[in-house]
């Protein structure tokens, strides 16, 4: 099961908590998930947040607290400081957003906002891309999880890079890591298990799926697949056939 | 005094923070806040004064991915 900052969890399946089409199907989403981690934000408080608090605290999960919607370093870090107080955990999701419609992150802010917030006691888990120099300075800064994207944020287009997904699972053989993002399939899931990850973080395609509970069950059971996979050392693939029957003894019979 | 709560313009008879909140009825809430974009530790909100036109941002958890 995957680490992360000397913490174990209970499952490499990560679960985001928005967009369900009600609390009640959150609740039974998650349960069906066996999900360890929820990411939960940060939002005006209008009247629903206490409830919501209630309910996750109720799922037995931990709670790993996100800084959505930031665009700077100053945002993020302030986001940050409120869910540490709020929610009691130095465990931080660092998002800083740097392009709107791809919702991809300013790699450059990122390590900025995750050197300072390190700095100050945070355990961050930055949200970024397969960029090996960019997961490089995260981890200079003090991260000691990464979190690339596989697609753009509820895209559902599943790991738009594998190959570059591979490269930093060998590059960083002892760092957690997590898909985060873009999963929209138990294929995708059970990929990025297949080829090494510790962990990833979906959302939108449980939460969106037609039937979130029984998607949940279904990445729960793709994570666990994938896991098992990657420790029974899959073959290489390559590009001509290979017999799987034995060519000796076959009868003559042209 | 008139400030900017939520984004929201409001009178509001507070002269810290925590009078903001328990004026507003989140006096025991889980709640976090911030001045002006600058994070107000809990245990500085009674000792953190509001000023004419200042924002604060009064936050919780809420659903996120």
């Amino acid at each position: 099961m995957p680490v992360f900052y000397g913490t174990t969890v209970d499952s490499p399946l990560m679960l985001g908590t928005a967009q369900y089409p009600s609390p009640a199907i959150l609740a039974a989403a998650f349960r069906a998930s066996g999900a360890g981690v929820a990411t939960v934000s940060l939002r005006r408080e209008a009247g629903g947040g206490q409830d919501f608090l209630r309910l996750m605290q109720g799922l037995g999960v931990r709670l790993l607290p996100n800084t959505a919607g930031c665009h700077t370093v100053r945002e993020a870090v302030t986001t940050a400081h409120m869910a540490r107080e709020l929610l009691g955990t130095d465990w931080i999701k660092l998002e800083v957003i740097g392009h709107t419609d791809l919702l991809a992150p300013d790699v450059f802010a990122l390590v900025d906002a995750a050197r300072e917030l390190s700095a100050q006691g945070f355990k961050v888990f930055p949200y970024c891309t397969e960029d090996l120099s960019v997961c490089g300075r995260l981890l200079d800064a003090g991260c000691e999880v990464l979190m690339p994207w596989g697609a753009p944020i509820g895209s559902g287009l599943g790991l738009n890079n594998p190959h570059g997904l591979t490269a930093l699972r060998a590059a960083f053989p002892d760092v957690p890591l997590v898909v985060d993002a873009g999963i929209g399939l138990p294929s995708h899931a059970a990929r990025a298990m297949e080829m090494g990850f510790d962990a990833v973080l979906l959302n939108t395609a449980v939460a969106r799926a037609g039937d979130p509970v029984a998607m949940a069950r279904a990445m729960a059971l793709a994570v666990d697949a994938g896991r098992a996979a990657r420790a029974a050392d899959p073959i290489e693939s390559r590009d001509m056939a290979v017999p799987s029957t034995p060519v000796i003894g076959k009868a003559f019979l042209a | 005094m008139r400030l900017t709560i939520n984004g929201e313009t409001r009178d509001l008879d507070a002269a810290t923070v925590a009078e903001a909140l328990a004026a507003l009825g989140l006096g025991d809430a889980r709640v976090a806040t911030a001045l002006d974009g600058t994070f107000v530790p809990a245990a500085l909100r009674a000792a953190t004064p509001l000023t004419a036109g200042c924002a604060l941002e009064i936050v919780a958890p809420m659903q996120g991915g």
